[in-house]
């Protein structure tokens, strides 16, 4: 039997990695992750889980103790958020690059400066090209659920890769919401025992972690790890599949909504699409074929199965909630490059929203979608990429 | 020695066999060569000592010859080698020549 709560975004992923019980947590506090960590530790002080929990001087000292502890043998979770991750790139790439399936849920803020605490979805962005699975949540039902898939598949034997399950920072991290949790022993269950790969600990056996790889080997190890990141979307969907059966929720690549008979489509991350959503029904009232598409896995990208999803549209606007400065919106590069390889393509614009915490409100959703309507009809493009919700 | 392609790696290059340093054989980056000269050896054992590549061999407690496939050449030994009488037992040759 489910139990249905209300609470924060924050509060039910500390509740998913307590029931999933890591062996070694290693975090450092950071706005708006802070929460989450913090109730986790408040587990472990209580005696609720076994984890343990190592209080570091930085976010860097963080990802630098998960690698160890994983590399040793441990299951390992930690949580971050901004600069923290920012602190952390170094280590990002070395958690990936060692094939070590440490699961960090990150708390989308943007980064500074200026200096803000609030959503956006720069942080993770930067993250992109670091090896790391990222997984995407709308709400707190589905961060919750994203963490503890995300064990399971960073820990399949096929993957051995870190995964990051991206939230957005306040709206939902911190906004109470109605949610089922699953039951400990389902969750327990279903993430199973930890099973080490090649563990450092397993003294009988030798070996040694992190060596130089020179231009003699190098390439090749990359290639490597580009060959398991391949199998990774195989691994999300049988994942999906078996939480299906315990949860009765459906989980994909993307959330298509009303996409099928559209027209014209928003696609948008995160928290966002649950705004758009609504604008979308309205505009279907009026008759006009509108549709979403919310990626939920970002890396690796899903770029065939995106493709198929859009192409029979007439126009598309991709909305980041973070800018590449001098180059367009990052979920906008990915969707143009899903597209590129249709004979014949919808039209596609990009704007940037909501940075820094700016709202997103439906009159924005609504502004898209009308002038969709009219780069349908016309065929023609003004502006490829602009901000909205901006004040001139 | 064959290398290895991409389907035949560990994941995360990860050294599966302890103390295979043994199999990388440093000798290749040796620009100068240490030379012992034996007769101005007084058996202290100070090369074998400070070698960082245990690239000096030692035989019933003597003072044996190089093992030139680990010495990288970095001169430690010649530079505490105390020699006998103002005679250094080590010499440093250009590789080339
Ligand atoms: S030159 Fe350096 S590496 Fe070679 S034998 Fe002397 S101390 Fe060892
Ligand atoms: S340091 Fe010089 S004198 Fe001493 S054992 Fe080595 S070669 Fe001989």
């Amino acid at each position: 039997m489910a139990r249905v709560l209300a609470v924060s975004g924050n509060e039910a992923v500390a509740e998913a990695l307590r029931q999933i019980n890591p062996d070694v947590c290693a975090a450092y506090p950071i706005t708006p992750q802070t929460e989450l960590m913090q109730r986790f530790s408040s587990f472990v002080s209580d005696g609720k889980v076994d984890t343990e929990l190592i209080l570091v001087e930085s976010e860097h000292s963080a990802m630098s103790a998960c690698i160890g502890a994983s590399a040793a043998g441990g299951r390992v979770a930690t949580a971050t958020s901004s600069q923290g991750l920012a602190l952390m790139w170094e280590m990002l790439y070395i958690a990936a690059g060692l094939r070590l399936p440490i699961i960090m849920p990150v708390v989308n803020r943007a980064l500074s400066a200026p200096l803000n605490i609030h959503c956006d979805h720069t942080d993770a962005m930067g993250a992109r090209d670091s090896g790391w699975i990222q997984l995407w949540s709308e709400n707190a039902q589905e961060a919750y659920d994203n963490t503890i898939q995300a064990f399971r598949i960073a820990e399949h034997m096929d993957i051995r890769l870190p995964v990051i399950i991206c939230m957005d920072g306040f709206i939902i991290g911190h906004s109470i919401q109605r949610i089922e949790y699953l039951e400990d022993s389902e969750v327990k269950n279903f993430v199973g025992e930890y099973k080490a790969l090649n563990p450092i600990l397993d003294i009988d056996n030798p070996k040694s972690y992190g060596p130089l790889i020179l231009p003699d080997l190098f390439h090749e190890y990359k290639r490597a790890q580009h060959e398991v990141t391949t199998n990774v979307k195989r691994v999300v969907l049988e994942v999906a599949e078996e939480f299906e059966k315990i949860s009765g929720r459906k989980y994909g690549f993307f959330d298509a909504y009303r996409l099928e008979d559209a027209e014209i489509a928003i696609v948008i991350l995160n928290s966002a699409a649950g705004t758009s959503k609504d604008v979308i029904d309205e505009f279907r009232d009026r008759g006009i074929k509108a549709g979403l598409l919310k990626p939920r896995l970002f890396r690796p990208f899903p770029y065939e199965e995106v493709a198929d999803a859009l192409k029979h549209l007439r126009a598309i606007c991709v909305l980041d909630r973070s800018d590449s400065f001098g180059g367009y919106g990052p979920l906008f590069l990915e969707v143009s490059s899903a597209l590129c390889q249709l004979e014949s393509r919808p039209k596609i614009i990009n704007k940037i929203y909501g940075l820094g915490g700016r709202d997103y409100l439906p009159q924005h959703a609504e502004q898209v979608l009308e002038e969709l309507i009219e780069i349908a009809k016309t065929e023609k493009i003004s502006i490829i990429k602009e901000y909205i919700g901006v004040r001139e | 020695m064959k290398l290895k392609g991409w389907k035949e790696l560990t994941p995360g290059a990860v050294i599966l066999e302890a103390g295979n340093a043994e199999e990388f054989k440093t000798g290749s980056w040796r620009a100068f060569r240490p030379v012992w000269i034996e007769e101005n050896c007084i058996q202290c054992l100070f090369c074998w000592l400070y070698c960082p590549d245990m690239a000096i061999k030692v035989k019933d407690g003597k003072r044996a010859e190089y093992d030139y496939d680990y010495c990288k050449g970095c001169g430690i030994c010649a530079l505490e080698c105390p020699g006998k009488k103002g005679q250094k037992a080590i010499v440093m040759v250009e590789e080339s020549r």
